[in-house]
């Protein structure tokens, strides 16, 4: 019972950062079925846009919360640019939109590497993220507890937009049902270019909450596009509540397989636990019904 | 995609391969040589990505998993055949007294190895393909799914270095069944063996583009419920291209092991299985030749440019994704098809046929 607790909290955390790094991919996945695996790097962005603002203000305390929305709006241009470029040609073939997108991963992870230095960048943690928390008796440390914070501020953020404004009904209007939604006078593709900014600049705070955690170099995409992919298929595509329930389960089982093997049997481990849930539930936890055969 | 006539693509066959078998080996020198037969084993692996992503429609993103099981199993037996009857050395690197892992045993006989080679894949991709094409799996979660296993095979590999070799690999390899490497007779054996295993897959993946199996694909890919309403169970013909597909991965796994005397996590990971993918899209994924020619060229770009000038390197493959991607979807091979088209009519051929069925994975 000792040992489960701080699996519990660690775990959760890692399932929180998954879960930001996988927001993105749900919306631009889930509702425009467009497979970016560009989106990892665009969660290196982010990081790396953490790193430039601390150079900027002297990493103070408030460099993070600086870096958050800086991180937002950077990934979310680059990924504007990577929809007005090359994936406004690719609706029609959602498969051919994943190695597209897989050229443009390894375009920005080489820029990454020739900008940066290539054993990667020190994101500094402000003081106010020092501390411990007592849970039952675990120091959690305050990292943690904020990684989660901001995870579930995102979520909020992004349901209650998606469902309350304007923009949200939108959005869910052109999912639902395109041509419909034109008709009504929608411009689905503002639209578009809409979703993939939001979905974009999502990894880009992901990535900094990531830099506060791992390290910052120009492999860390790649790292968590898979993870991240698998918590959206798990998740069930289209719903928030189940990449959620998802990403947290994946969190807790990597953190739990990691105390009993070592870290990368872990990997491993989570990586055939979600594929055995996909063969019982190929359509995730949650489904949306449609009408389409398959 | 207007069909070859049959001799053509037979009469292309048998030139490929007096070009591989006869003049390669008189022209080029043995290094070169050498170099040719690690693209050959990657247009092995490439033929099958070609019959199950070009004509079947899945994207096959993982089949480094396959190579790797051809390769370690061949890996093995010569690490076993070299190190005679000790243990191997780099497992008593860490601890001297260290027993040969009891699934290392079988790999001494040299019969179990080339069964290995061939059975191996056939049940890890007849049981995965199953699994999956069963419950309907398909489109991105599939590439996905094929991907995060080639990834789990890499990290397990580099995180078991005393029984694997981790990340250094297998290498130092003497003996081939009982010929000797360094032999460079022995070496245009073995550059022989792969292009003639190459030639062999071409004209077993002609002959199964040819046969109704290959139309049932290809309507498989276009039409996948039309192809069910019509009585025949998709995810039988799904799995046959998918297994067919892994074996000849894991046989140019096999061959690449003797011929580049080295293996490591890196060259079967996520990386090098989107490495695959890229000489086929860049060929032309449902062409015949397509698929080899363009592992081919990838290959060589690969090893020459990427150990030169890997930076500009990592631009051009990036580039060739979006490029290739974007404006040739049916890779360089489409392009004759396509200029004569134009000669004929000057306004632009129409969408490729394969457009809304993809659509229809994704949204469903």
């Amino acid at each position: 019972m000792d040992a489960l607790i701080p699996q519990l909290l660690n775990g959760s955390a890692q399932g929180a950062l998954l879960l930001l790094a996988a927001l993105g991919l749900s919306l631009t996945f889930g509702q425009m079925g467009v497979i970016n695996m560009a989106h990892g790097e665009f969660l290196m962005l982010g990081a790396f846009t953490a790193y430039l603002v601390q150079q900027v203000i002297a990493a103070g305390d408030l460099s993070i919360p600086v870096a958050l929305p800086v991180a937002f709006a950077g990934a979310g241009l680059f990924g504007l640019l990577l929809e007005v470029t090359i994936i406004r040609w690719m609706y029609r073939r959602p498969l051919d939109t994943l190695l597209v997108t897989v050229g443009v991963s390894l375009i920005l992870q080489q820029a990454a590497l020739q900008i940066f230095p290539s054993q990667g960048v020190p994101v500094e943690k402000p003081g106010w993220l020092d501390g411990q928390l007592n849970v039952l008796g675990y120091g959690w440390p305050l990292r943690q507890v904020f990684t989660i914070a901001l995870a579930a501020v995102c979520v909020t953020a992004l349901s209650a937009w998606l469902k309350y404004t304007s923009f949200g009904r939108r959005i869910r209007a052109t999912v639902h049902n395109r041509d419909l939604a034109e008709t009504t006078g929608i411009s689905t593709r503002s639209i578009d270019r809409l979703t993939f900014f939001v979905g974009s600049g999502l990894a880009g705070i992901a990535g900094v909450a990531a830099s506060l955690i791992g390290g910052t170099n120009s492999q860390m995409g790649a790292q968590y596009i898979i993870p991240a992919f698998l918590v959206v298929a798990a998740g069930g595509i289209g719903q928030l509540k189940g990449t959620i329930i998802a990403a947290w389960a994946v969190g807790v089982a990597l953190s739990c397989f990691a105390y009993w093997t070592t870290g990368s049997l872990a990997q491993v481990l989570a990586f055939i636990l979600v594929i055995v849930f996909l063969q019982v539930r190929p359509q995730g936890l949650f489904t949306v019904r449609t009408r389409s055969l398959a | 995609m207007t069909k070859l006539k049959p001799w053509i693509s037979l009469g292309g066959i048998g030139v490929f391969a007096v070009l591989l078998l006869a003049v390669a080996p008189v022209v080029l020198s043995d290094h070169w040589l050498n170099n040719l037969g690690k693209y050959c084993c990657w247009a092995i692996a490439a033929v099958g990505i070609g019959l199950a992503w070009g004509r079947g429609g899945m994207l096959v993103m993982g089949q480094g998993v396959f190579f790797a099981l051809g390769a370690y199993s061949m890996a093995m037996h010569l690490t076993l055949e070299t190190a005679g009857d000790r243990v191997p050395g780099f497992m008593v690197l860490y601890d001297p007294l260290a027993p040969l892992p009891a699934f290392w045993e079988p790999f001494r006989s040299a019969g179990f190895t080339l069964v290995a080679i061939v059975l191996l894949p056939v049940v890890v991709a007849g049981i995965l393909g199953y699994a999956l094409f069963k419950r309907r799996v398909k489109g991105a979660y599939f590439a996905i799914l094929t991907q995060a296993l080639a990834v789990a095979l890499a990290t397990l590999i580099s995180s078991t270095i005393r029984e694997t070799g981790g990340d250094t690999g297998l290498s130092d390899f003497k003996y081939f069944f009982g010929f000797v490497l360094n032999d460079p007779a022995n070496k245009v054996m073995v550059y022989a063996i792969t292009a003639a295993l190459l030639v062999g897959c071409l004209l077993a993946v002609r002959q199964l583009y040819r046969s109704r199996f290959g139309e049932l694909l290809v309507a498989a890919r276009d039409a996948e419920e039309r192809v069910r309403f019509l009585g025949y169970d998709p995810a039988n013909v799904k799995l046959v291209a998918f297994v067919v597909s892994a074996l000849m991965a894991s046989v140019g796994g096999a061959m690449f092991v003797p011929l580049v005397g080295i293996i490591t996590p890196a060259e079967i990971g996520a990386a090098a299985s989107i490495l695959m993918i890229a000489g086929v899209a860049f060929g032309g994924r449902a062409s015949l030749f397509g698929p080899a020619l363009g592992a081919m060229a990838v290959g060589w770009g690969q090893s020459s440019l990427g150990s030169t000038w890997p930076e500009g390197w990592t631009y051009i493959l990036g580039l060739l994704f979006v490029v290739v991607i974007l404006f040739l979807p049916h890779g360089l091979s489409s392009l004759p098809a396509r200029f004569a088209a134009m000669r004929r009519r000057p306004e632009p051929p129409p969408a490729p046929a394969i457009a809304a069925a993809e659509l229809e994975e994704v949204r469903s």
